[in-house]
């Protein structure tokens, strides 16, 4: 260890290792420099990029949302301007504390704050997020003096959509509600994510998600200077966004209330089509909700509500509710005979009270039969055992075909989303609908029930209207449509949802015009006459039963005997006036008993608004039920025949 | 009017000319870039810092006409009460942020490693200059007992960037004393061997910065975020800069701590290549000047102690420039001078003080 012994050298050896120090500084000093010489003159380019995308932020401004008024141009949808108080909640300091410390000064409910706690799940961390809406100018005021308090928390006003005229006509405007995961999916798919970046609702259902993107309009965007809180400094360039496309519809909200109130709350649709068109005048779900519950995310205690209710007002059952159209589905077939040739309009049966086929006996339900009936009296009196025959001379495949033809068991294509195919059956539907062989096969016996549009028949009140539509105007067939214009608001630009006719069924008009005269003989003097009497113009109908709940053979059904939900559907279609028809109806109430009774009082109350101005005192009555409808021990035994 | 006259000369009698001006150039250079890095917050940091400098420049003033001979009494008192207090800290300290810091000693809190930046090599110095005459091996394990610890106080607290500027204040004396070369390679040696257990008693905050330092895009939004965006700030500021007052780093805020431990990156942002290679030849010529007067310095106790102290500062700028643009892990050391905050600068004026004192006094002991 003699190095350390050498203190005489101390001073020589200091002065030595300070040198050595300084030149290490200096070498340290050196890399530095280099250091620096490497991002600020090599890598320069790149990191002055990097500084300015940092800078930059691309803000989307929203497109104000189209809005939607009827024909004669009462408003369905807009927008207004509203304060809400919105959270960023990655921005704030703590989030219970911070909705604590909100609620000293401006009221938050509880559902305001479950709402929120939905919202968040829903969203990313960075979105700002409603805790309070339409907030009053005192509210505003109280916030604004105590804002310092609430880091992350901000007074926006926005556009929010509102439906003024609430539920009415609810199904068919539907609504706009948070972008979720599956919309942001779809928007991605359709190639509109750019478009979509500021924007925060879509439409969900009807018109509101059919016209989404005429509708929603293009966003426009700012060039903001940003700091690294995201918080805007200063607009560097501006584009305006350009608004959506404003609708007018078809449908008459007049109409529309009237028949809205004649169902007076009971379940069940209506759609009313101009056959000259395919306009749709009403489309009728009973029972409706309010769209407004929708627009800034629904409270927890109404999507409950709405959701849990054996009603299920969420259904919209004018396109989606599919059911056996009964006797109303007789029409059609006497028009499939004459077309296909099986029947002349004169040519008469004896009707026994029966008809035999096999070892099964289905039967009329007039005890006795009709004595001796022609295609009109068929339809007048709704003879079931008519139709037995005609359907087994017919055959299934000759009935699908013509059905299909005049639309049913196929979408009609109309303008809102959620429409069913509803079930046209024939022997290649049930081999593809079953899947055990011995279900696949299709029983003669079924066609006979198929023939009073019992069986496995399901249509909704839109099949049903739009086929009579296509009857009444000779086989032209037209889309049925709610939206009449789209109107460009910036260059005022109108297109018109053209009406052409898509196609042609071959129809002869003589036969036609031997089905008009017999459904106009149904209100006349058939099953319909009580629900019309007294009406000041003619119109054409027919009645018909859906048969809910299955009796024993043997047993009459007798509506006061089962429950309110076992009772038969009620059916009634109609057209009118029958010389020139203006208007196609198809009515179905869930539970209304016989045809006559629920359904077609509906009718005459929308026929009476539409045709002479004359609005109904309240919800359309309950008619006695006229004989002739019901077959409901029939269908029992033709379905123990089927099975 | 004479004892004006009198009062000037006795303060310019013990004032280093050269060391003066290049601390008046690196104090503008702080007040430019402190001004532009606090404009969004109102100016009061710029008065306060303008406070801080004349209270520190006093304290220069009052050391420097301190004689080494004087400060030399003081090192085992103030060493003393460094380690107390930071037993006091371990036990009774103050957390802030996640560390144990501070202590309360009923009116003022202090932070006891800042008296350690001096007492060290205060110690050390005296320690060596104590046993000039004969100094053997025992005397240098001893040294390192003195040394390490006050480091391991801090270590716990913990307080990654004082205990690194008072670790190589320490080891500036102890090698400027002449510790043989084979034992700084052998401990360097061993250091490196010991360098996985000391990875397993690192902080988990401090083992972060290391990883991030390696790879600052492996977490961008978190400890990453610092380095990442003081980097984009300096090399956005390119040849020449982009102006006083001007940087978008620094005006939106990008840059974090932005007055204190990240200053530089503004400064970087405005001045540019240019700046920088200014702001690093007055550091050189600051320590050159320290290295001379240590050099020229008469006892072993000054010379020790300036050189260690000059050294410090080098510890502070290098460790600071290097972590701000990224080749360093990010430790919170101030850069001297010029970073915003009154206890660095007062312990930073205090050595100058010294230097000061140990330059202008050394006449007077060889008389």
């Amino acid at each position: 260890m003699g190095d350390f012994h050498h203190n005489e050298q101390e001073p020589e050896r200091f002065r030595r290792r300070t040198l050595l120090a300084g030149m290490l500084v200096l070498l340290a000093f050196l890399i530095l420099f280099g250091r620096f010489f490497y991002l600020q003159i090599i890598q320069h380019e790149y990191y002055a990029t990097r500084a300015e995308s940092n800078r930059i932020s691309l803000v989307p401004i929203m497109p104000n949302r189209g809005n939607i008024v009827d024909r004669n141009g009462v408003i369905m949808a807009r927008n207004y301007s509203a304060f809400t108080l919105e959270i960023t909640p990655s921005k704030t300091l703590g989030l219970e504390e911070t909705i604590d410390g909100l609620s000293e000064i401006i009221e938050i409910q509880l559902k305001d704050r479950r709402r929120f706690k939905r919202l968040l799940e829903e969203s990313k961390n960075f979105e700002s997020i409603p805790i309070r809406t339409r907030l009053t100018d005192a509210e505003v005021a109280r916030f604004a003096a105590q804002r310092f308090r609430f880091p992350g928390v901000e007074v926006k006003a926005r556009l929010f959509r509102q439906y003024p005229e609430g539920t009415l006509a609810a199904h068919a405007i539907g609504y706009i509600s948070r972008i979720n995961t599956k919309d942001a999916e779809m928007i991605e798919a359709s190639g509109h994510t750019a478009n979509y970046k500021g924007t925060e609702h879509i439409g969900k259902v009807g018109l509101e998600a059919h016209y989404e993107f005429e509708l929603h309009g293009t966003a426009g965007h700012e060039q903001v200077e940003v700091d690294a809180g995201g918080r805007a400094v200063r607009v560097l360039s501006h584009t305006a966004p350009i608004p959506g496309n404003n609708l007018t519809l078809t449908l008459d909200t007049k109409l529309q209330a009237v028949a809205e109130q004649a169902f007076g709350g009971r379940r069940g649709s209506l759609t009313a089509i101009d056959p000259s068109n395919g306009a749709v005048l009403g489309l009728v779900s009973s029972p409706a909700f309010d769209p407004n519950l929708f627009v800034d995310g629904i409270r927890f205690d109404d999507w409950d509500e709405l959701n849990n209710s054996p009603d299920k007002p969420m259904l919209n059952r004018a396109i989606y509710s599919t059911n056996p159209p009964g006797s109303t589905f007789k029409p059609l077939m006497a028009l499939g005979a004459l077309t296909t040739g099986k029947r002349a309009a004169n040519q008469a049966i004896a009707d026994p009270g029966f008809f035999n086929f096999g070892n099964r006996r289905f039967m009329d339900d007039k005890v006795g039969g009709h004595g001796s009936v022609d295609m009109h009296k068929s339809i007048v009196v709704s003879c079931n055992t008519y139709y037995y025959v005609l359907a087994n001379d017919m055959g299934i495949e000759n009935i699908a075909r013509f059905m299909g033809d005049l639309g049913l068991g196929r979408r009609t294509e109309i303008d809102i989303p959620g429409e069913a195919t509803g079930i046209l059956p024939s022997a290649a539907w049930k081999q593809q609908r079953f899947k055990k062989r011995e279900q696949q096969k299709w029983y003669a016996g079924e066609t006979i029930s198929v023939g009073i549009g019992q069986g496995y028949n399901a249509y909704s009140t839109l099949h049903m209207a739009h086929a009579l539509a296509n009857i009444v105007n000779y086989g032209q067939v037209f889309r049925p449509h709610l939206v009449h214009t789209i109107t460009n608001p910036t260059t005022g630009e109108i297109r018109v949802v053209e009406p052409q006719p898509i196609r042609q069924i071959p129809l002869k008009p003589e036969h036609v015009e031997v089905i008009k005269r017999a459904m106009a003989g149904v209100v006349k003097e058939g099953t319909g006459s009580r629900a019309f009497a007294g009406a000041a113009y003619e119109s054409g109908g027919k009645t018909g039963t859906a048969q809910v709940f299955g009796l024993k053979g043997g047993q009459k059904y007798v509506a006061g005997r089962v429950g309110e939900r076992l009772r038969d559907h009620s059916w009634y279609i109609a057209f009118a006036p029958v010389d020139k028809p203006r208007l196609v109806v198809a009515v179905m109430v869930e539970n209304g008993g016989f045809g006559a009774q629920s359904a077609a009082p509906i009718v005459r109350q929308v026929f009476d608004y539409y045709l002479t101005g004359k609005l109904p005192g309240g919800p359309a009555p309950e008619v006695d039920a006229p004989e002739g409808d019901g077959n409901t021990e029939l269908l029992e035994e033709a379905h123990d025949e089927a099975h | 009017m004479k004892l004006i006259k009198r009062i000037i000369r006795g303060i310019l009698a013990h004032l280093d000319m050269p060391l003066f001006l290049i601390i008046l150039a690196l104090m503008g250079i702080g007040l430019l870039t402190v001004y532009s890095a606090t404009a969004s917050d109102g100016f009061w940091k710029l008065d306060k810092q303008l406070v801080n400098m004349a209270l520190s420049m006093a304290v220069m003033l009052l050391v420097a006409r301190t004689p080494p001979q004087t400060l030399m009494r003081f090192a085992v008192p103030l060493y003393a009460l460094g380690v107390i207090l930071l037993l006091g800290v371990a036990l009774f300290g103050i957390v802030v942020n996640g560390s144990r810091r501070w202590i309360s000693l009923g009116i003022v809190r202090i932070q006891p490693s800042e008296i350690m930046k001096i007492a060290m090599p205060l110690m050390l110095a005296w320690y060596f200059h104590k046993h000039e005459s004969m100094l053997r091996a025992k005397h240098y394990a001893i040294a390192s007992l003195i040394l390490l610890v006050p480091i391991i106080f801090i270590l716990k607290q913990p307080d990654l960037g004082t205990s690194l500027l008072i670790g190589a204040a320490g080891f500036f004396v102890i090698f400027l004393a002449g510790l043989p070369w084979k034992v700084i390679f052998g401990l360097g040696a061993l250091a490196g061997a010991a360098l996985p257990f000391a990875w397993t008693m690192l902080h988990d905050y401090q083992r972060r910065r290391v990883l991030t330092l390696l790879d600052p895009t492996s977490d961008p939004l978190g400890a990453g975020y610092h380095i990442i965006q003081s980097t984009i700030a300096i090399g956005s500021g390119g040849s020449l800069g982009k102006g006083w007052l001007k940087g978008s780093q620094t005006h939106l805020e990008f840059i974090p701590e932005k007055h204190t431990d990240f200053i530089f990156a503004v400064f970087a942002e405005e001045w540019g290549l240019l700046g920088n290679g200014i702001l690093l030849i007055l550091f050189t010529l600051l320590i050159g000047r320290g290295l001379m007067i240590a050099a020229a310095a008469p006892t072993m106790f000054s010379r020790l102690l300036a050189g260690s102290l000059t050294l410090v500062f080098f510890t502070y700028a290098f460790v600071n420039m290097g972590m701000v643009s990224g080749i360093l892990p990010v430790v919170g050391v101030p850069l001297p001078f010029v970073s915003y905050g009154g206890t660095a600068l007062v312990t930073l004026m205090l050595g100058i003080g010294i230097l000061m004192s140990i330059h202008t006094h050394r006449m007077l002991v060889k008389k």
